[in-house]
């Protein structure tokens, strides 16, 4: 082996990175300038909303379910070891609301959606249907990105709402049957507890992760590789990436917004 | 009409075309032949901008196309794709009123409709099919959406990019027999792309053989039999010697 081999597979594996970030730049800026600029499509992004938004809410209403459960319990345990028992329904309200709401949403939708979406655009790219809606005069990018990519953003932050409903719900449940929490008590902790300023920020969280996984999802299908391995690898990336971006963004957002 | 001048294109270290020359008449039918991979379908997308040629001029009707307005310039064309390109999530009468349901052409939805039950009786396709989905469909009622869809809004200019391709003899006849009517019907121009030499028969008025991305022969179909050019006579009577490699 060469003395340099190592130094040269760093410097491929950076420029490989750099050169998929510019692609994915491009493909951010080509989405955004087409967002503001007709035509539209109403009936795909209705589609599109249905299918994202409407579809997704068994898995992320069964997610966060258990999610509140298992916090209330984890939070009443630890809580145990320094007396503080007492602010299951608090903690639970703030966790799920800020943090584990949206990402829990985020990255369910991401399994379900991104995925999908990546299948879907990278099978009508290597069976010619994207090229046959050039020949349409119909724009891929407006036809089958913005679409997407909009009703998830819209989609991501009513999802993660009933998301946060439903895992307070699940801590509720567990509170008041298994540790003996007042069901009024409860409820009043949690209301009075919780500000605007949670509430909105875990929904802004939930528009970016929305975003980001329909964005995801759309470039690795526009750029699948040919046959079912193509598409296969197409549609694992785009897992991956959104859920390594959800993940990232959230820490960002996080700073923004309760730093300092 | 339409006219390549020594087009190139290259995929990385691969070129596929090397300067292709090529005129198509208005109203002409042209056929062009060659073994897979030699750049058939890259020539159609190069013309379409489908595919961006490296070097080399296209032009329709004089002008040069990559600087012609893109919708009005693809208004003009018409295709039927390989595999049928369908769209999945849309039923048959959807996919072949696709044009005449959103942009320039946009018409209200019945008449699109009705426009496009009309294309499918054309294609010899009854109106019963309109609602079901492409997945519905065998091999040849696909291709021959895809035709109708190609003629929906009636294009001056059709491509065919294997059309018999994964058809009995006896669907691939009627295929080649319904391309044929359908352009001489509406005096389109055609560029057809195939290796079954029985659809050249039937539908080219002019032949072009493509082989290594350089335009090897062209001349009328009649004289195709009797070129004397070593790569289609090859090539027409499928034999494995000769200049064309038959490992590639």
């Amino acid at each position: 082996m060469h003395p340099l081999a190592p130094v040269t597979a760093v410097g491929r594996s950076t420029l490989s990175m750099l050169a998929a970030i510019g692609r994915v730049t491009i493909f951010l800026g080509a989405t955004l300038t087409h967002l503001v600029r007709p035509p539209f499509y109403p009936r795909e992004f209705l589609s599109a909303l249905l299918s994202i938004g409407w579809f997704s809410l068994p898995v992320v209403g069964l997610t966060t379910l258990f999610t509140g459960g298992a916090l209330a319990l984890q939070i009443y345990a630890g809580g145990a070891r320094f007396n503080a028992e007492a602010v299951v329904p608090q903690i639970v309200a703030i966790g799920m609301v800020r943090e584990l709401g949206p990402v829990l949403t985020g990255l369910m939708v991401a399994g379900r959606v991104a995925a999908s979406i990546a299948a879907e655009v990278g099978t009508m790219k290597v069976t010619e249907q994207i090229d046959a809606l050039v020949t349409l005069s119909t724009n891929p990018m407006k036809y089958l990105t913005v679409p997407r990519v909009l009703a998830a953003t819209l989609a991501l932050p009513l999802l993660a709402a009933v998301g946060n409903v439903i895992g307070i719900l699940g801590g509720y449940l567990v509170g008041t049957t298994r540790l003996d929490f007042n069901a009024a008590v409860y409820l009043t902790n949690t209301v009075d507890f919780l500000e605007a300023a949670d509430v909105v920020s875990g929904l802004v969280k939930a528009a970016v992760f929305g975003f980001i996984v329909a964005l995801m999802g759309c470039y690795h299908g526009m750029n699948s590789g040919r046959g079912a391995q193509g598409v296969g690898r197409a549609t694992t990336n785009a897992v991956v990436s959104s859920s390594i971006l959800i993940l990232a963004s959230n820490y960002l957002l996080t700073e923004v917004f309760f730093s300092a | 009409m339409i006219a390549m001048q020594d087009v190139h294109k290259a995929f990385g270290p691969k070129k596929v075309l090397r300067g292709v020359t090529l005129d198509v008449a208005r109203g002409e039918s042209l056929v062009i032949i060659g073994g897979s991979g030699t750049g058939k379908s890259v020539t159609i997308k190069c013309i379409l901008g489908l595919v961006t040629p490296d070097t080399g001029l296209i032009t329709l009707d004089g002008q040069d196309v990559r600087r012609a307005e893109r919708d009005a310039f693809l208004a003009r064309f018409g295709m039927l794709f390989q595999g049928g390109a369908l769209f999945d999530s849309l039923s048959v009468w959807q996919n072949v009123a696709f044009r005449l349901l959103r942009g320039a052409l946009k018409r209200p939805r019945a008449e699109a409709r009705e426009i496009a039950i009309e294309k499918l009786r054309r294609v010899g396709l009854t109106p019963d099919v309109a609602d079901l989905f492409p997945a519905e469909l065998s091999g040849g009622m696909q291709k021959r959406v895809g035709l109708a869809r190609a003629i929906a809004a009636e294009p001056e200019i059709i491509f065919f990019d294997e059309p018999t391709t994964g058809l009995d003899p006896i669907m691939a006849g009627v295929i080649n027999d319904l391309i044929r009517e359908i352009v001489v019907e509406m005096g389109a121009t055609a560029i057809t792309i195939t290796h079954d030499m029985s659809s050249v028969r039937a539908i080219a008025d002019k032949v072009a053989m493509l082989h290594d991305g350089v335009i090897q022969w062209t001349g009328p179909v009649a004289r195709m039999d009797t070129s004397g050019d070593p790569f289609v006579e090859q090539f027409i009577h499928g034999r494995a010697e000769g200049p064309i490699e038959a490992v590639r």
